[in-house]
């Protein structure tokens, strides 16, 4: 009996701590995760504890300074480059080190390896689309620029500094909610970052849902649907700009399909896409000239939009070395500042969009896979196998054809496509580049010939560089590597034949020949997702439904009229909310609506729409009927396009509403679901009758401060259906987790608005710089610590939902922050 | 009751002091220890493991959350989830600690009477 007492006892000891110990299902190991000594109370920091410190770091060159101001941005004062970007290391690893892993997991294809096998196929579309294959040879490439991969390593090391002096009880909370550790930073790991963007932000391309449209509804709608440019474009390099004609071809001969290649391309009806985001989201700059600036000299703005995040996808950061006093938004994971400014010039960047990914059907001799049909012979493929850890069930094995058109994605082991149908995918994401450089070069750039040269390395993603300098130039270039593309055959634009060398790309375009801009008469250079060029660019590039024709209209046009402008003008032309599409479309949704038989409700909503003033400021309520409206118009008009099974893309907003505008009749106007046949008409009132019953059925969260801090007017005015309610911006946890997000977020904007905010995405850094006043201007929606127990978690979401901003401390000399330092550290070499 | 002061505390210093560089679960091996030496009757052997355990860990816990304004352990409360309920966060985590801890001493304490 006492040895049976005994045994139970122990059986029970061990089980409980065998049990606490383990991770189960999406429960933490609780005796791992509770306990005060190394679980999650440790993370719980000391809210007010700062204070000066010294430590020693073994990779150190020499002491470096870091100061951090009352927002905890980290001024970093190094004697070289070499120990500047290992404390840019050291410092970001401190703040945001389970971000940097979650990322590079995520852009690697390995997130199965933590949270186990419900994440294998997304991994292994990561890994399909070549991602790890694109990340290798920009490293290869890199390592042979001794200054980039010198600086890089030196980054990395930084990391890897923090990670070694690191014990368990502070590792990140994620680590512990999810009962894994950090690992080894390499440059790997870096070029996988920028991968990630590219894969964020190039990824514009309709290539299978144009073939499938052609093939369903032929020639002629294709083009009044998706035409290549539109009425009222106003590009980023103004109309009428003379180009210099370089006659480049594709360098692939001559094409002997002088009619439409569509023709040739009809029988390929494709069931298995990317799913794509469904509308641009995109980003704004401009810089104006001292021409029309209050200090006479130039004012630069910028600011990204992007999915919205905690932790922030942004850390700010100020880097001071001999050869640069750089500010701005730096990448964690990835070394130097992307978006930012010196004490000579400014940039800024918004997304190119151009298409950059084009779709090859590969023709396999059998089904060895070991060759490929191309120009009449037979080549050999190259595989390449791909290895998952998952977590839980061990070792998955999957192989990757790599063609001259790049990996196939698509094929029998992958994708929900009919089996035989293998697509490899071309992306410029997978040629060699050093994008690192292009940034390094900005940080520590004087002038215009300097933004030139360093944009000339950049590959992708494509982006827009805003360009300004305390002398008194602007400019802006779309900058990416960009193939050069068949006008006639509109090479890119439909899925490809891999099975030649047609639509190979071969050369591609000079970046002196990028749309570039410089100085331009009218004071002002800007962009916001649209064509960079108009039709005359001697080079071809396809336009469906990449490029965003709303915000630039609306931001040239604040340009032009605004005089003696300043940074207040700017801050509040960054949260301008008004709807230039909703201006277009809304008197022609109203004038094709049949008011006969509306109840009264309706008849009020109507009547808030026709007073809007077109603004989706958070307290207006026509926006929200104009939204829904609008939503549930284009479900019904182009429901042909919801059929998962044959993928085609919706025609952009601009080409909706000037198609319910100008066609009277159209196939698709009818409602494929009802056996009537519907008119234009007859889906405008539908639509409009589901305005009242949507809000009806929708639960409302009270949002998260509604109006400023005043409980009163809260409790008196608040509506429940107001824009910022009804949008309730969600800035969600890399992970997910609720509690470490910011819900209901409460802001104006809309997708198309200046202010493009919505429920997930918006501008994920505001910045402004004038350098005349030598001062500037920022504010992002999260904080700087990636801690949920830090207040400087989600400090920074509150001013940048009321369009609210801090200003830089732009400072030489840490002293400077006088009262405005929170702490300082210093670093010394071991 | 003197033995029962006597493991209390020997639990407390020694777990408080091992933890600081071992895992969480070396208070299952001080609870055992101190049970096999210091002679008490079952029940009280498991009640000292628990309550010195116990006490631990919610003090330090709310210490450590004290500090931080229970900014984290709101979030955490609401994640697991307690309903942000930050009291019954700690309860719990004592709870867990002193369980491991007495059942331990449970063992040790049973462990030492065979020998005797």
């Amino acid at each position: 009996m006492k040895y049976f007492k005994l045994l139970l006892s122990l059986v029970i000891t061990l089980a409980l701590i065998y049990l606490l110990n383990s991770k189960m299902g999406v429960a933490p190991a609780f005796g791992k995760f509770l306990n005060p000594f190394a679980g999650f109370w440790q993370n719980a920091e000391n809210a007010n504890g700062w204070k000066d410190g010294e430590e020693k770091l073994d990779g150190l060159n020499e002491a470096v300074k870091v100061y951090f101001d009352e927002r905890l941005v980290p001024h970093v004062f190094a004697r070289n480059d070499e120990d500047l970007y290992f404390m840019q290391g050291y410092i970001t690893a401190k703040y945001r080190l389970w971000q940097m892993e979650i990322q590079t997991a995520n852009a690697a294809g390995r997130i199965s390896e933590v949270v186990g096998e419900k994440a294998l196929d997304v991994d292994r579309m990561q890994r399909r689309i070549g991602m790890g294959f694109g990340a290798e040879a920009a490293q290869e490439y890199i390592a042979k620029d001794p200054e980039s991969k010198k600086l890089i390593d030196a980054y990395c090391k930084g990391v890897n500094a923090y990670i070694n002096n690191l014990s368990p009880k502070n590792y990140p909370i994620e680590y512990k909610l999810l009962n894994y550790k950090p690992e080894e930073w390499t440059p790997i790991k870096v070029a996988l970052l920028l991968k990630n963007m590219s894969n964020m932000l190039s990824v514009y391309e309709y290539d299978i849902e144009n073939s499938n449209f052609v093939a369903k509804y032929g020639n002629e709608e294709f083009r009044k649907l998706y035409p290549d440019f539109i009425k009222d474009e106003d590009p980023i390099v103004p109309v009428g700009t003379k180009w210099e004609s370089r006659p480049l071809t594709n360098g692939n001969g001559p094409t002997n399909n002088t009619t439409s290649s569509i023709v040739n391309r009809q029988s390929s009806m494709v069931n298995t896409i990317i799913q794509k985001p469904d509308e641009i989201m995109g980003s704004n700059n401009w810089a104006v000239s001292g021409s029309k600036t209050k200090s006479g000299k130039p004012i630069l703005c910028n600011d990204p939009h992007l999915r919205l995040s905690l932790p922030s996808i942004w850390y700010e950061m100020h880097l001071v070395s001999p050869s640069m006093n750089v500010y701005g938004a730096t990448l964690p994971g990835s070394p130097a500042v992307i978006i930012g400014f010196n004490d000579s010039i400014s940039w800024g960047v918004t997304n190119g969009g151009r298409d950059v990914r084009d779709w090859y059907k590969i023709k396999f001799k059998d089904d060895s896979r070991d060759e490929y049909e191309y120009n009449g012979q037979w080549v050999k493929s190259e595989k390449r196998i791909e290895k998952y850890l998952v977590h839980g069930k061990g070792e998955v094995d999957d192989t990757v054809i790599y063609t001259k058109f790049g990996p196939v994605v698509f094929d029998k082991n992958f994708g929900t496509a009919d089996s035989k149908k293998n697509l490899a995918m071309r992306w410029t994401a997978h040629l060699p580049s050093n994008e690192f450089k292009t940034f390094y070069q900005l940080n520590s750039g004087k002038n215009y010939e300097d933004y030139i040269n360093a944009l000339k390395n950049y590959t992708c993603p494509a982006q827009n560089f805003v360009f300004a300098s305390r002398s008194g130039d602007i400019a802006i270039k779309e900058q990416g590597l960009f193939p050069i593309r068949d006008k006639a055959t509109e090479q890119g634009k439909f899925l490809s034949d891999g099975a030649t060398s047609k639509d190979e790309w071969n050369k591609f375009i000079p970046s002196e020949d990028n749309p570039t801009c410089k100085n331009p008469v009218r004071g002002f250079v800007s962009s916001a997702n649209q064509h960079p060029t108009d039709s005359t660019y001697p080079y071809y590039y396809p336009g469906v439904g990449v490029y965003e024709n709303y915000r630039n209209r609306r931001i040239n046009k604040l340009l032009s009229e605004g005089k003696d402008i300043d940074a207040d003008f700017m801050k509040k032309m960054q949260s301008d909310n008004f709807n230039v599409h909703a201006s277009e479309a809304a008197p022609v949704l109203l004038s094709l609506l049949d008011r006969n038989n509306l109840t009264k409700e309706e008849l009020k909503t109507v009547e808030a729409i026709l007073k809007w003033n077109y603004y989706n400021n958070p307290k207006e309520v026509a926006p929200v009927y104009f939204e829904i409206w609008w939503n549930e118009l284009r479900k019904l008009l182009w429901d042909e396009m919801l059929d998962k099974s044959v993928p085609m893309k919706q025609p952009n907003f601009y080409v909706t509403v000037q198609f319910l505008k100008t066609d009277s009749t159209s196939v698709f106007y009818d409602n494929l679901s009802t056996k009537e046949k519907e008119t234009r008409h007859d889906i405008v009132l539908q639509s409009f009758h589901r305005i009242l019953d949507t809000l009806a059925a929708k639960q409302f969260t009270e949002v998260s401060e509604p109006y400023g801090d005043d409980e009163t007017s809260k409790q008196n005015d608040m509506n429940p259906h107001d824009w910022g309610t009804y949008k309730a911006t969600k800035i969600g946890h890399l992970a997910m987790l609720d509690p470490f997000s910011s819900t209901h977020v409460y802001s104006g904007g809309n997708l198309g608005v200046i202010n493009a905010t919505n429920s997930s995405n918006g501008p994920s850094w505001r910045m402004i710089v004038d350098e005349g006043t030598m001062k500037a201007f920022v504010v992002y929606p999260g904080g700087q610590s990636g801690n949920p127990g830090s207040k400087f978690y989600d400090n920074g979401v509150k001013p940048w939902s009321k369009g609210e901003y801090f200003e830089a401390n732009f400072i030489s000399n840490g002293e400077e922050l006088g009262a405005k330092k929170l702490f300082k550290s210093i670093y010394k070499p071991k | 009751m003197k033995n029962f002061i006597i493991a209390l505390l020997l639990t407390v210093t020694a777990s408080l002091v091992l933890q600081l560089f071992l895992p969480w679960y070396i208070v299952a091996v001080v609870a055992f220890a101190v049970a096999y030496f210091v002679k008490q009757n079952s029940f009280s052997a498991f009640a000292s493991g628990f309550v010195a355990v116990f006490l631990l860990w919610v003090l330090y816990a709310y210490m450590l959350s004290s500090a931080n304004e229970n900014l984290l352990a709101t979030k955490v409360a609401t994640l697991l989830p307690l309903k942000g309920n930050v009291t019954l966060l700690l309860l719990i985590t004592g709870i867990i600690g002193g369980l491991v801890s007495g059942f331990s001493a449970l063992t040790g304490s049973l462990a030492g009477k065979i020998k005797a």
